[in-house]
């Protein structure tokens, strides 16, 4: 391509894709073509916002315009308003970088991702990437982990524990072959980012991995990546083929003498093996059953060897850390919930994406001034928050800010980031009973109230909502939901009350209606 | 104390319908070649084997667990575990369908009975001609653009019903 060719980017993202990327992409290069005008496509990830996608941008002098969604059969009128010289148009949205849903946000961990190509090293070495790695070469196991803990950086993927504490536990425990696992198994309902990182900025995670490895004297390390996503597969593989030859993984680590390996392992659809012990299980080529702790994976994690087990986001923000400092990182967010946070808005709402913003934003913030509201239009009547076992919030709860000990005071957690919005049309009976379903479907089956009390919780909540006993049908729903929180091994058993519970606390009158109503007519 | 003449051996005997045709035993068996010396590598040759015939025909779980030194117990007991193995073969294309509860908030329990009324099957079904299978799926992470369903590999959003329908008509063209 000469230099004079104009620069246009079209996203490869699964999302994007969805909505027909590849269609507009191919529209785009043919009527370039038949106009014989030379352009070059980049296809970049995602920037996030999704109800833009597919999110079309051309470099102009001022900067990158973006325009969106746009289609394959938008395609023509946009070169005949001279889109390529940054033109107005129904579909233009100005410059991507001064959309207010993009410019409010505080991108970390996403710095690279929708700017860059995912898959050029150049690319990934000019705006930042392994300067954090080259930091990390420069200092000690402990002075890594040091920074890793000073930097207050806590486990994405839900449970959040201080990274720094576990990688010291890995560091100190005796073994010749230690491990890095990635946890991949992006499950949750409502979430999104680490697919969105893995296909926009496979890099990154590379070198927060090797970075894990070198501070702990680990020399392998695993992604194990659900099948449901293919495209964050191909990225991944071919990221890692690119780092292993031009010296970025294998034998001396960009010429030092340390040695890392790195391989991307696929899930096969089973829900449990997001949790620590059950995907170390299945990586070993078992079924997915959760293990008793202790002794902690750290000690005797994969192949009963000392292992680091990570969220994606989690080593995904280590090269940050590693590049601009602790001090840095950790003065983002409030209390305990340090740096910043991706939150995921989803469902019904009419501005869905990625937020990537410090710790401390009330969701009342994310779900009008990011999210515009339902798409549906009717008022937002609950909110789930932390996936399939998170708590159903009302309007009430709005004002919480998104920070990992508010949520736990309200009965809620944070999780893994997924906001999923509802409009005034839910039944939240049927929510509950959905929750209940989905522990049946995918427990393990090790703990006897996840296996059996979930398909009795469904039968229970059947029983209540029909009015037959319901007094006594909910003293038992309640009973067994104490009976799966303090009887199960895992979160799966033992949070699958969170949605059950608050929907039966906070809208109650969904319980109730179809024995009101018979009453009503009796 | 039983003597070497007393001692009686059962024989495991196979199901006639076990029994693997020789391009499936081939393809089982390169599979294992191939993947045999990974660590834990049990779950990729079940996808290596999938991969290459649809689905995990029951035949080729004494042959993976004899190639891995694994008891018959052991690789049947993690086909059947995971959601995404199947054990019967596949229409010509899989559609997942996404039931979670992002998509349930835009209409993915009307887009479910919608599918299972025109395909005519219930979940795990193949249509009559051969040309559709239906699973369902928890999350394929696509929440802000529902609902979602998965054609083969292909990620599809905001399917409302007439855009389903206009999906399996042309996934049955050929």
């Amino acid at each position: 391509m000469n230099s004079a060719s104009i620069k246009i980017f079209v996203p490869c993202d699964a999302a994007a894709l969805s909505v027909g990327a590849n269609e507009t992409a191919l529209a785009i290069a043919t009527e370039a073509k038949r106009r014989n005008i030379p352009i070059q496509i980049t296809r970049n990830g995602s920037r996030g916002l999704l109800w833009l996608e597919p999110l079309v941008e051309v470099q102009t002098t001022r900067g990158r315009m973006a325009y969106g969604p746009v289609q394959a059969a938008d395609v023509a009128d946009l070169f005949e308003s001279g889109f390529l010289q940054g033109n107005t148009h129904i579909l233009a949205q100005g410059l991507t970088a001064e959309i207010p849903y993009f410019k409010n946000q505080e991108r970390l961990t996403y710095a690279r991702v929708g700017l860059t190509d995912p898959l050029s090293l150049v690319d990934y070495k000019q705006h930042g990437g392994y300067k954090g790695l080259a930091n990390a070469l420069e200092l000690s196991s402990a002075e890594i982990i040091k920074t890793i803990t000073a930097s207050g950086l806590r486990g994405r993927g839900g449970a959040a524990f201080p990274a720094g504490i576990k990688w010291n536990t890995v560091l100190g425990a005796p073994g010749e072959q230690k491990y890095i696992v990635c946890n991949a198994d992006e499950g949750d309902s409502g979430t999104f980012s680490d697919r969105m990182l893995m296909e926009g900025d496979p890099f990154v995670l590379i070198e927060g991995m090797t970075i894990a490895g070198i501070a702990t004297g680990a020399s392998q390390g695993y992604i194990y990546l659900r099948w449901e996503y293919p495209e964050a597969k191909l990225a991944l593989d071919a990221a890692i083929a690119l780092a292993y030859s031009n010296g970025y993984l294998g034998q001396s680590i960009a010429g030092s003498k340390f040695h890392f390996d790195l391989e991307v392992r696929l899930g096969a659809g089973a829900y449990i093996c997001g949790e620590e012990t059950s995907l170390l299980e299945s990586l070993e080529g078992k079924r997915g059953q959760v293990r008793f702790k202790p002794p902690l994976p750290a000690i005797t994690g994969l192949f009963g060897k000392p292992t680091v087990i990570n969220n994606a986001i989690t080593l995904a923000s280590v090269p940050i850390i590693l590049d601009r400092g602790a001090d840095y990182y950790q003065h983002f967010g409030m209390g305990r919930s340090r740096g910043t946070l991706p939150l995921q808005l989803t469902g019904n709402i009419k501005r869905g994406g990625l937020i990537e913003k410090a710790f401390g934003l009330t969701l009342r913030e994310v779900l009008y001034d990011f999210g515009g509201g339902s798409l549906s239009g009717k008022p937002i009547r609950a909110v789930q928050v932390g996936g399939p076992l998170g708590a159903y919030l009302p309007e009430s709860q709005f004002d919480t800010p998104l920070d990992y000990e508010a949520f736990a005071q309200i009965k809620g957690m944070l999780g893994h980031g997924g906001i999923v919005v509802f409009d005034d049309s839910v039944d939240m009976a049927a929510q509950a009973r959905y929750a209940m379903e989905f522990c049946a479907i995918e427990s393990c089956g090790k703990c006897t109230p996840c296996r059996i009390g979930s398909t009795r919780g469904v039968e229970v909540i059947d029983r209540l909502v029909t009015g037959e006993n319901a007094v006594q049908q909910e003293v038992l729903l309640r009973d067994l939901c104490e009976t799966l929180t303090q009887g199960s091994l895992c979160a799966l058993g033992g949070l699958t009350p969170y949605p059950v519970l608050s929907a039966l606390n906070h809208f109650h009158e969904d319980f109730t209606k179809v024995a009101l109503g018979a009453a009503l007519t009796r | 104390m039983s003597t070497a003449s007393t001692r009686r051996v059962i024989p495991i005997k196979l199901e006639k319908s076990a029994a693997l045709d020789t391009h499936a035993r081939g393809a089982v068996l390169s599979a294992c070649q191939a993947l045999k010396s990974l660590p834990g590598a049990l779950l990729p040759i079940l996808h290596a084997v999938q991969a290459a015939l649809g689905f995990i025909p029951k035949g080729a779980v004494s042959v993976i667990a004899d190639q891995l030194n694994l008891s018959i117990a052991e690789v049947h007991g993690v086909v059947t575990f995971y959601h995404y193995y199947r054990q019967s073969p596949p229409g010509k294309h899989v559609v997942h369908l996404c039931r979670a509860e992002a998509c349930q908030a835009v209409g993915a329990v009307a887009l479910e009975a919608h599918a299972k009324r025109t395909l005519g099957v219930d979940f795990h079904g193949t249509t009559e001609d051969g040309a559709i299978s239906l699973e369902p799926v928890y999350c394929l992470g696509n929440c802000a653009l529902g609902p979602s369903i998965m054609i083969d590999n292909r990620l599809v959003g905001r399917v409302t019903p007439q855009k389903f329908d206009t999906l399996m008509l042309s996934s049955r063209t050929p």
